[in-house]
């Protein structure tokens, strides 16, 4: 370790370059979101102060809450699927053989393509005329005819939550595998001489040694679908009759489509807070799961 | 034992053969096949669709398998709007442009922060990580203005500083466990044989990071290739469009009626690097994931 004092300067201005980047790119910018969002500024023009008048907005607005409460529901919903799942996927291809590692990748691909193009791929299998689930359903006589996905609310979140999971269940799973590979030999071994089944073993010693993996890996997801945008923008455009925005949408459509910038910036200062609590809970837990 | 049931997978911890319990065996056996088959479906049958005549993908009902092969729908791709082209190299110099930045950022301050006693050192870390609770989809207001200001709108190194502010937290802390890793002895080594610390870095570290180099630049290019709402924003002249962005528009078509077969293989065009790259450095990949979670 350097710890002369020319050398902390040296350490310094190797820390700079990315210390200046963000700074510049995520702290200030920050800054001005704060700023604009006290004024009237549009894509047009504009920028006068206004005070608080955007967030009494925000707080009034029936379609924000609404964005908001659809956002916090499909959070609600997906996260416990792609934790049971996921733990569930990962118990079945812990053990490394040759057939369960295999199965560990395939699950795993579709978290490196994008969710652009997983979206895009879903809303062709969900379309009601040409789409392969419906013809799937129909051939399988589980609907007599085809399904319209995207015309209620319920249907078209339950085909953006049946995309996502097949497209994120492998992050948490592979996460899940380490945590599981990582439990002591000795600790199943001393369990099984006792005469705990397996159920019991994963209830009693696997689960309560993986739970600071299942807190993060929740929190991951939480974040990321409090955060949803891709999936809803493809598969729904909000729709039907807005039910479907979510509030990165909602931020999306204020900002950049009706170009009213200083209430976007409000509401993305609202986004923030919320996002800044959960970010920091995980921040904690992974700096101490690190230092065990 | 003999209370082990079906629903109890036999598991490599139990130090025993696999095959040893036989029933259990085939129907783990069995029920990894089916997931398999289930998480392949949806590549496969896009694949197929993407292969079928345009015609036949228009069909309703539709075809499972197609009846006939076919490269117009890839053809159509190729071609369509400025040429497939154009939007495939503005998506790849994206992405170059981005990898080099995490690069130089996550090296530079990973080693920093590995091997040097700096003054605040945890609150320069914390801050590095700002990109983890100001999440960039709030950011996209003020970038914009900033960006239209500075020319970066529509420009391929605007798009790529966004894409950077995305993969910083992960690359530098990634970068700095990498070289926490390298043995304190062969720094030691290095400087009683008289070196600067500019020529350790340079000559003991680097070449013991490379495996971290590689993931750095991995998980930069899927999350350049595949970024959605910057390009969106950003890249809103048809000249700057990104692959995600150009589905988009594919999609959208003309007259609104979406042309099924040249959609799919838009999205096999845009999938395909990302599984090649998955498939190749897959090692990297995971172990990139579990050493940095913290993403």
């Amino acid at each position: 370790m350097h710890s002369s004092a020319s050398a902390k300067l040296v350490g310094f201005l190797f820390v700079l370059p990315a210390l200046a980047f963000v700074l510049f790119f995520v702290i200030w910018p920050f800054v001005q979101l704060v700023g604009t969002s006290f004024t009237n500024q549009s894509l047009l023009g504009g920028g006068g102060f206004v005070g608080l008048a955007n967030y009494q907005r925000a707080f009034g607005d029936a379609q924000f809450r609404k964005a908001l409460w659809f956002t916090l529901k499909y959070t609600v919903i997906i996260t416990p699927i792609l934790i049971v799942l996921g733990f569930g996927l990962a118990l079945l291809t812990a053990p490394n053989t040759p057939l369960r590692q295999f199965t560990r990748a395939v699950i795993f691909l579709p978290v490196v393509i994008g969710l652009g193009a997983s979206s895009l791929l879903w809303y062709w299998l969900f379309d009601e005329q040409v789409g392969l689930v419906n013809k799937l359903l129909v051939d399988l006589h589980v609907i007599a005819h085809p399904l319209v996905w995207f015309t209620s609310a319920d249907m078209a979140l339950w085909a953006v939550i049946i995309s996502v999971t097949w497209k994120v269940v492998g992050f948490g799973m592979i996460l899940f595998v380490a945590g599981i590979q990582a439990v002591g030999k000795e600790i199943n071994e001393a369990a099984m001489i006792d005469g705990a089944s397996y159920l019991q073993r994963v209830w009693r010693i696997t689960l309560p040694l993986n739970l600071p993996i299942i807190l993060l890996v929740t929190l991951v997801s939480a974040i990321g679908s409090m955060l949803a945008f891709d999936q809803l923008y493809i598969m729904t455009g909000g729709g039907p009759r807005g039910q479907t925005f979510t509030s990165v949408y909602w931020i999306y459509q204020n900002s950049f489509i009706k170009f009213q910038l200083g209430y976007g910036a409000a509401l993305s200062v609202i986004l923030t807070v919320i996002i800044f609590l959960a970010a920091a809970l995980q921040i904690y837990l992974t700096s101490r799961s690190a230092a065990k | 034992m003999t209370t082990m049931s079906a629903d109890a997978p036999p598991r490599a911890t139990e130090g025993r053969p696999v095959g040893s319990r036989g029933g259990v065996h085939y129907l783990v056996g069995a029920v990894c096949v089916f997931i398999i088959a289930l998480m392949l479906s949806p590549l496969v049958m896009s694949f197929f669709a993407s292969i079928k005549t345009a015609d036949e993908a228009q069909s309703v009902p539709p075809s499972y398998f197609p009846h006939t092969l076919s490269d117009e729908n890839y053809v159509k791709v190729a071609d369509y709007g400025l040429g497939l082209w154009t939007y495939l190299s503005n998506s790849l110099g994206v992405a170059a442009l981005a990898i080099v930045m995490c690069l130089i950022l996550s090296v530079t301050a990973g080693y920093g922060l590995a091997r040097f006693k700096i003054p605040g050192k945890e609150i320069i870390f914390l801050i590095l990580l700002a990109p983890l609770m100001i999440p960039y989809q709030a950011l996209l207001i003020p970038l914009y203005l900033t960006f239209a200001k500075l020319g970066l709108a529509n420009s391929l190194l605007g798009l790529a500083i966004v894409h950077t502010v995305l993969q910083v937290p992960f690359s530098v802390y990634l970068m700095r466990n990498s070289f926490e890793g390298v043995p304190r002895e062969l720094e030691e080594a290095a400087v009683i044989d008289g070196s600067t610390p500019l020529q350790s870095f340079r000559l003991v570290f680097l070449p013991l990071v490379v495996p971290g180099l590689v993931t750095v630049a991995l998980f930069a290019f899927i999350t350049s290739w595949n970024e959605f709402l910057a390009a969106l924003i950003f890249m809103n002249r048809e000249t700057a469009f990104t692959i995600p962005i150009m589905l988009v528009a594919v999609r959208t078509g003309h007259l609104g009626a979406v042309d099924w077969g040249a959609l799919q293989a838009g999205v096999m065009v845009s999938i395909i690097p990302c599984i090649i790259i998955y498939v190749l450095l897959q090692r990297y990949y995971v172990s990139g994931l579990l050493s940095g979670a913290v993403k």
